[in-house]
């Protein structure tokens, strides 16, 4: 259980991210980098276990990883979105930020509300309500099930998405 | 049988594979640059294995250079000692990498090719598939010299018809996006043809898949012909579309489009010039990996010569490499610059990113040849971004708004 963040669409990772604030590799001070100028009280007032919403194409345009990590950071449970950018998208699965895809919940749900994600099957409940995300498959949920993309290397190296024959 | 991206991992995994199907493939290069190369390093170093070639793996400096703060210095030292521990010797502090590494010959018809930059697909030019990958999958390339990749579905942009003068393939590229929007690429490869295409040079050719990633796409790709073998002098393997199935294909017809402008905050907010032309501009950027090649800065100049920028515009130019610094200079276009009272910056990504040669204050609108206008991009998140090609940027420049090329030469 955690409380909503709510974004709009077309969250870019500069705006996650700016890049005069990404020159660095230390992840505490990627933590405080986090929306430092788009959503300047986010960091201070982010409690583990909070869940980002937002809508279309979140974390778009430069492929920067320091994005999804200082969400990470800040211990966000989950970022539920209408839809991810690409490079996000597998920035996010590589380093285990759970992303969870959902049409629904966007119009359903405000900033502070409760809400509750299974990382596993997709399923949200807030308000009483529920709504069905799209669960991970494929590569995304190979790797989920190492924890990250170098433990998955680590344990099997590429034969554990060529023995899977993911799709 | 399929399309360009299909056709090159059918060739490269020696089975016939078509979009939907998820590969793990060899590729032919793998590189990052000086602030995502770093977290590459962090996730390499956990394998704990060497690289896999260091032939084919390049670190760039570019989006900071020469460093400007001690955290960046750094990151560079980091790089720099990574480099040496492991015998990568390609440590290339000569301008974008998206220029250098083309102008270098990693990218050829054929090939795959991954980077640690969203801008990755500007490789596809050569009739290779590229894509931009996080820190983490490059580490991971660079110590297996593999990735997965998702073969994409297609979208199919024939263009056809003569642009008038003043129009740039910057311009397609934007009513392009102007027709799709942002995501309407969305995890698919985008391939440029048709006549228009087929004449353009390799400059042209490079803008529109480096561009390609701004609506969405994991690659950009143009089909190897005669103009692309001519630049790899002969090197890559002949690769051809067969009976492809594009899930879209977009007909554009060049000879209609009037110069375009991506307006703040979106890259698809996009409006003929005549919509926001007299917008004061408080910086003009010519550069970046989009427009800061040779032909781009020979348009520039051209227009530039015997006038002077207007004193309300700081104009900032960024030759996107060294090579092209050096052709700019023997052909006297950096005297022409600094006599127009131009800033002509070192080779790198110049002030794109918000981080030096011209960072934008609160209030301020800028107009860029780059390929980002979100909010803060440049600066400020309270400073305005306008996106148009580099005859656009030079007649701006000139005026200190927002000018029709046609209306200065």
């Amino acid at each position: 259980m955690g409380r909503v963040y709510k974004f709009g669409s077309g969250i870019s990772t500069d705006a996650i991210m700016p890049g005069r604030y990404n020159v660095t590799t230390d992840f505490d001070s990627l933590r405080k980098g986090c929306f430092i100028e788009a959503r300047p009280d986010f960091v201070a007032t982010v409690q583990p276990g909070d869940i980002i919403v937002a809508g279309r194409n979140f974390g778009c345009g430069s492929s920067r990883e320091h994005a999804p990590l200082s969400i990470k950071q800040n211990g966000i449970a989950c970022v539920v979105a209408q839809g991810f950018a690409r490079i996000f998208t597998r920035n996010a699965t590589n380093i285990g930020l759970p992303i969870i895809r959902c049409a629904e919940v966007y119009d359903a749900v405000q900033e502070g509300d409760e809400m509750t994600v299974d990382i596993r099957t997709g399923v949200i409940t807030s308000g009483g309500r529920t709504f069905a995300g799209e669960a991970p498959s494929g590569v995304a949920l190979t790797i989920m099930e190492y924890g990250s993309l170098i433990e998955m290397i680590k344990a099997r190296g590429w034969a554990a998405l060529e023995e899977a024959n993911v799709s | 049988m399929g399309t360009l991206a299909e056709e090159i991992f059918t060739q490269r995994l020696g089975r016939e594979v078509h979009a939907g199907e998820t590969v793990v493939a060899d590729v032919d290069f793998a590189f990052a640059h000086d602030v995502t190369g770093p977290l590459a390093i962090k996730a390499f170093e956990q394998l704990d294995q060497p690289v896999w070639d260091p032939a084919r793996i390049a670190f760039t400096f570019d989006h900071v250079m020469p460093a400007n703060t001690v955290a960046a210095a750094e990151l560079h030292r980091q790089i720099r000692e990574f480099c040496a521990a492991q015998g990568v010797t390609n440590v290339l502090a000569e301008g974008i990498c998206h220029q250098v590494l083309v102008e270098k010959g990693i990218a050829v018809p054929g090939g795959i090719v991954v980077g640690a930059d969203s801008h990755s697909t500007t490789y596809g030019a050569m009739g290779c598939f590229a894509t931009g990958l996080g820190s983490t999958d490059i580490g991971v390339t660079f110590a297996t010299g593999r990735t997965w990749f998702r073969i994409p579905e297609t979208v199919r942009v024939n263009v056809n018809g003569e642009p008038a003068p003043g129009v740039q393939a910057k311009d397609i590229a934007l009513h392009v996006i102007r027709q799709v929007g942002a995501e309407g690429a969305d995890y698919m490869a985008v391939e440029w043809g048709g006549e228009t295409v087929s004449a353009m040079a390799m400059d042209e050719r490079l803008t529109l898949c480096n561009l390609s990633v701004d609506f969405g796409g994991k690659a950009g790709m143009v089909e190897p012909d005669a103009t692309t073998f001519a630049y790899t002098g002969g090197r890559g393997r002949e690769v051809h579309v067969s009976n492809p199935r594009y899930i879209r294909t977009l007909e554009v017809d060049a000879s209609a489009i009037r110069p375009q402008v991506a307006v703040h905050p979106a890259i698809d907010n996009v409006r003929d010039i005549d919509d926001v032309a007299g917008t004061p501009l408080d910086e003009v950027f010519i550069g970046s990996c989009t427009n800061g090649r040779l032909s781009d800065l020979a348009l520039a100049a051209a227009m530039f010569e015997g006038r002077e920028v207007s004193p309300r515009t700081r104009t900032v130019i960024v030759p996107s490499s060294r090579r092209v610094y050096l052709d700019t200079l023997e052909r006297g276009y950096i005297e022409t610059f600094a006599r127009a009272g131009a800033l002509v910056m070192n080779p790198g990504c110049g002030p794109c990113l918000g981080r030096q040669h011209g960072v934008l204050g609160p209030g301020e609108n800028a107009l860029s040849t780059s390929n980002r206008n979100y909010p803060g991009r440049m600066g400020s998140p309270e400073a305005r971004i306008f996106l148009a090609s580099p005859a656009v940027a030079a007649a701006s420049a000139l005026r200190g708004a927002i000018t029709d090329p046609a209306e200065v030469n």
